[in-house]
């Protein structure tokens, strides 16, 4: 089947999908934004993790077929030279090591702090529940994720 | 140098992985490309009676199916003692041996390809426990028994007047790194094959790869790929002979990635043990002598069981000072999957067993645990129960003494939420415990194992006039900060800010692998020694130019100077004349084998440390809460300081997991549970922020006085919170990980046997 989408503001056409294909799939494998990642297809990991119609969803979780609304990963939320005050804070703050979990941890981190502008230390670790990450052991990812919160609180 | 050794720089790769512009292994792709998948074994033991691939050519999409017949070279491979098969070409001995590689136009026409393959299987009886396979029938036609190692210290016949003796059991752990296992191999156009791949040791890779397709090693070029994670799950290949066998024989470049089933299949896990432990000590609780019988569960194929065995043996008896010591490991092959390194490679099992032993013994003598430990701790001088002569840093003591004084938390807030249970725990059954534990852990390789780096090095001035540094290693990054640290040490030996990296790959001789806490002391030793000589090849070239003797002259800030001669040149003008370069090799100081007795200086340094574990324990629901962790490590000097913050959070978390939830489960040798659902890792509430104070006694013999910091964490994290379980219950706790009914007071619960 033929799919539309909207990804990071570009809009795509794409041949050839199978009808059963999930978000990740599609993202990766047939239009190549590798920026998402995956790593568990059971919506256990959180690394595919991406905005669809401003909600935060697992894409390895999402029937590519039904995807109407646009579709934000990290890339476009910010870039190596321009980058998000969230994806700036991580690498400041240490809360990168290998990387893998990193995009989808950003795309939750942002997501979050739309929701909870200023969060506690416990809101932001409950609310990146849904992110595992393997070489942090998240103390870095919190504290990115408070700083960046300080950072917008505090300008005016 | 602002940027330099010391500092908290940042990752030089950080801003391409949080915007997504990294490029891990698995998102390599090339035009024409095609997918591999492999067949596995369903069986954790069974003889192949008959294979039939040919219905796999009849799937639309496959372009080459190949099995054990189409090895060119050597059919089997493994880091230490080369006895797994590329392909099973008789008997499968795990639940996952692969069987048949598939090349395909896409990743579901190759499995698809795989599922078509016809085989029959006469299944096998599995041996999945190590006491039986020590005296059973040989499942190999190399024997049982990868490696036994008897450790004497002293005389085995003296004992002390306490006595404690307990067995333990300790489960398998998995890696679990996110990325899971991928590579692109391509033809390259002259009979040979270039590879990148995610991996800890390109150039051991290499090697087996090498032997495998009958090929010079110079014929298999390797590039790093991006590493998503490794923790030793990266040092045995898995996917590597495969793929570069599909793009050899379709001639087209051939991508490979696992899913997370095929991950837990397709690489080695942290070894299960079995100890029994006997310690005794006098009446002050003074170690009078340690014995321990330990039990390697090897699995189905050599891998490093053999230098775990040894990390196990020479550190059963903790950093302890202790007279007589007597220890019987044993490396045992089974049918389980093949067990090899993980972070800590045999200290951590151990450490749970010693330590537990030393709360045992704490308890017999009615002495505080922390005060058993400090009679007993290790320091500089002292003697191993190998015998060496620890000519470290090895402030024992002063890790219990800080850890000693951090604050504990406050007791329950009353929230419902801060129970273990949640809503529905009856807060009169929480408990709260306290429990410590010491370990530490060898850097780099042992035994007199030579594993040297090579570094290059060069300044230069480039197209646009800047002067930068670029530096060649065939180090793997692997998440650790290696990278970061490249930067650093450049920019304090030569004093130029901008440094910049080749890829890692086999166009330079080997870094060795990136494990045993080694690359910041071997492969950072390497960049200094090139910097020194990029240095000295400088002043030369300054010194002659201006007629001043070299040795009045020296690099510093980034000019060359002769305070003498009034001589100022900055790197740019020096630069002028050309480009300077230096490739040096650095070794580590030389260790020696273990004598048939367990003696021997077998490893080049320690990292010690020390983790205090509180928790709240539900004594009905058997859940826990992880209210506080505090941890002291002796990391020689730290040169980065958020870097080593990270590894100590990381390693700590994953020995977190091992004592609580991190169980990879077999069944009579199935892998019952390859998920993240049911193997779980913890997550950002199953943590609490970890306090942490770092102790910097500069390691003489190390680069910049820095130990290796990676596995220290991982070592001690999980018989600390082992021990405040027991604590908080009161119950002996000797299985790792613990399940929920073994904490639920009074549940009555065997131990499967698995």
């Amino acid at each position: 089947m033929t799919l539309r989408l909207t990804v990071d503001g570009v809009p795509y056409e794409v041949d050839d999908v199978p009808p059963s294909a999930n978000l990740a799939d599609v993202l990766r494998h047939h239009l190549g934004l590798t920026a998402t990642k995956d790593a568990c297809y059971e919506g256990r990991c959180g690394s595919c993790s991406v905005l669809l119609g401003g909600l935060l969803v697992t894409a390895c979780t999402v029937l590519a077929a039904d995807v109407t609304e646009p579709v934000v990963t990290t890339a476009g939320l910010g870039s190596v030279e321009h980058p998000s005050d969230v994806q700036g804070a991580f690498v400041e703050g240490g809360g990168v090591q290998c990387g893998f979990c990193i995009p989808g941890m950003i795309v939750a981190a942002t997501d979050l702090l739309e929701r909870i502008p200023d969060p506690t230390e416990d809101q932001v670790r409950r609310g990146l529940t849904g992110n595992l990450c393997r070489c942090t052991g998240y103390g870095r990812i919190v504290d990115a994720v408070l700083a960046a919160a300080r950072a917008r609180t505090a300008a005016p | 140098m602002s940027r330099g050794i010391g500092a908290s720089t940042q990752r030089p790769d950080g801003l391409a992985k949080a915007a997504g512009t990294f490029v891990f292994a698995g998102d390599l792709s090339e035009p024409d490309m095609l997918w591999g998948a492999v067949l596995r074994c369903p069986y954790p033991h069974a003889r192949l009676v008959a294979l039939d691939v040919s219905p796999a050519f009849a799937v639309p999409g496959v372009v080459s199916v190949l099995s054990s017949h189409d090895v060119p070279g050597r059919a089997t491979y493994g880091l230490d003692d080369p006895d797994q098969p590329v392909f099973t070409s008789d008997v499968a001995r795990f639940h996952g041996e692969p069987v048949v590689a598939v090349a395909a136009t896409s990743l579901t026409a190759a499995r698809e390809g795989c599922a078509a393959v016809t085989v029959v299987w006469e299944r096998l009886a599995p041996v999945v426990d190590t006491e039986e396979a020590l005296v059973g029938p040989p499942l190999h036609p190399d024997g049982n028994l990868y490696r036994r190692i008897h450790l004497q210290k002293g005389d085995p016949d003296v004992e002390g007047e306490i006595a404690v003796e307990q067995s333990y059991v300790i489960g398998t752990q998995d890696q679990a790194f996110l990325g899971t296992e991928a590579a692109l191999a391509m033809p390259d156009g002259k009979g040979g094959v270039l590879l990148r791949v995610a991996t800890q040791d390109l150039h051991a890779d290499r090697e087996q790869i090498a032997a495998c397709l009958a090929l010079e090693p110079e014929q298999v070029t390797i590039t790093l790929g991006g590493v998503g994670g490794a923790f030793g799950g990266r040092e045995d290949m898995s996917l590597q002979v495969h793929v570069c066998m599909l793009a050899l024989d379709t001639g087209r470049p051939v991508k490979m990635v696992y899913s997370r089933e095929e991950s837990f299949l397709g690489h080695v896990h942290r070894h299960a043990m079995r100890l029994h432990y006997r310690t005794t000590a006098d009446r002050d609780g003074r170690l009078v002598s340690q014995r321990a019988r330990i039990l390697l569960d090897g699995g189905a194929y050599a891998s490093t069981t053999g230098p775990v065995s040894a990390n196990a043996a020479t550190m059963a008896a903790g950093p302890y000072v202790i007279p007589n010591v007597t220890i019987d490991c044993y490396g045992v092959r089974t049918n389980n999957p093949p067990s090899g390194a993980m972070r800590g490679f045999g200290a951590v099992q151990v450490c749970a067993a010693y330590e537990a032993q030393m709360d045992l013994l704490a308890a017999a003598a009615g002495l505080d645990p922390l005060e058993v430990r400090r009679r007993n701790a290790l320091s500089t001088g002292e003697t191993l129960a190998t015998g060496q002569v620890v000519h470290s840093a090895a402030p024992v003591q002063l890790l219990i003494d800080t850890v000693a004084e951090m604050p504990l938390p406050p007791p329950w807030s009353g929230a419902v939420e801060d129970l273990p249970g949640g809503p529905a725990a009856d807060p009169a059954r929480v408990r709260r415990g306290v429990g410590h534990a010491l370990g530490f852990k060898n850097i780099a390789f042992s035994e007199g194992f030579d594993d040297p780096s090579t570094a290059l090095v060069r300044l230069e001035v480039d197209a646009s006039g800047r002067t930068q540094a670029l530096v060649h290693c065939a180090a793997a990054e692997v998440g650790q900060g290696f990278v970061t640290i490249v930067e650093q040490i450049v920019r304090t030996e030569l004093g130029v800010d901008e440094v910049s990296m080749l890829d890692a790959d086999t166009l330079i001789g080997p870094a060795g692998s990136t494990s045993a806490s080694r690359q910041t002391w071997v492969s950072g030793g390497a960049v200094q020694l090139a910097c020194a000589a990029v240095s000295q090849q400088l002043v030369q070239r300054v010194a002659t130019a201006s007629g001043v003797p070299a040795a009045s002259c020296l690099l510093r800030d980034g000019l060359v100077v002769s305070p003498e001669a009034r001589l100022r040149v900055t790197l740019a003008e020096a630069l002028a004349a050309g480009p300077v370069e230096a490739e040096r090799t650095f070794r580590h100081r030389k260790t020696s084998p273990l004598d048939a007795r367990g003696q021997g200086d077998a490893h080049v340094a320690w990292s010690f440390v020390i983790h205090r574990a509180v928790v709240d324990v539900d004594l009905d629901l058997g859940t826990v809460r992880l209210v506080q962790l505090a941890t002291v490590q002796d990391v020689g000097k730290a040169l980065n300081p958020l870097s080593v913050l990270g590894q100590l959070e990381g390693g700590t978390a994953q020995g977190v997991g091992f004592a609580l939830t991190e169980e990879l489960a077999l069944e009579g040798g199935f892998v019952i549970h390859p998920t993240f659902s049911e193997y779980l890792i913890p997550n950002a509430v199953d943590l609490p922020m970890l306090q942490v104070v770092l102790v910097e006694q500069p390691e003489p013999d190390a680069p910049f006085g820095a130990k290796g910091v990676g596995e220290a964490p991982t070592v001690s994290s999980p018989a600390a919170v082992m021990a405040a379980m027991r604590a908080a219950t009161g119950l002996p706790l000797t299985h790792m990980p613990v399940r929920a009914e073994h904490l639920a007071a009074g549940a009555d619960v065997p131990w499967a046997t698995r």
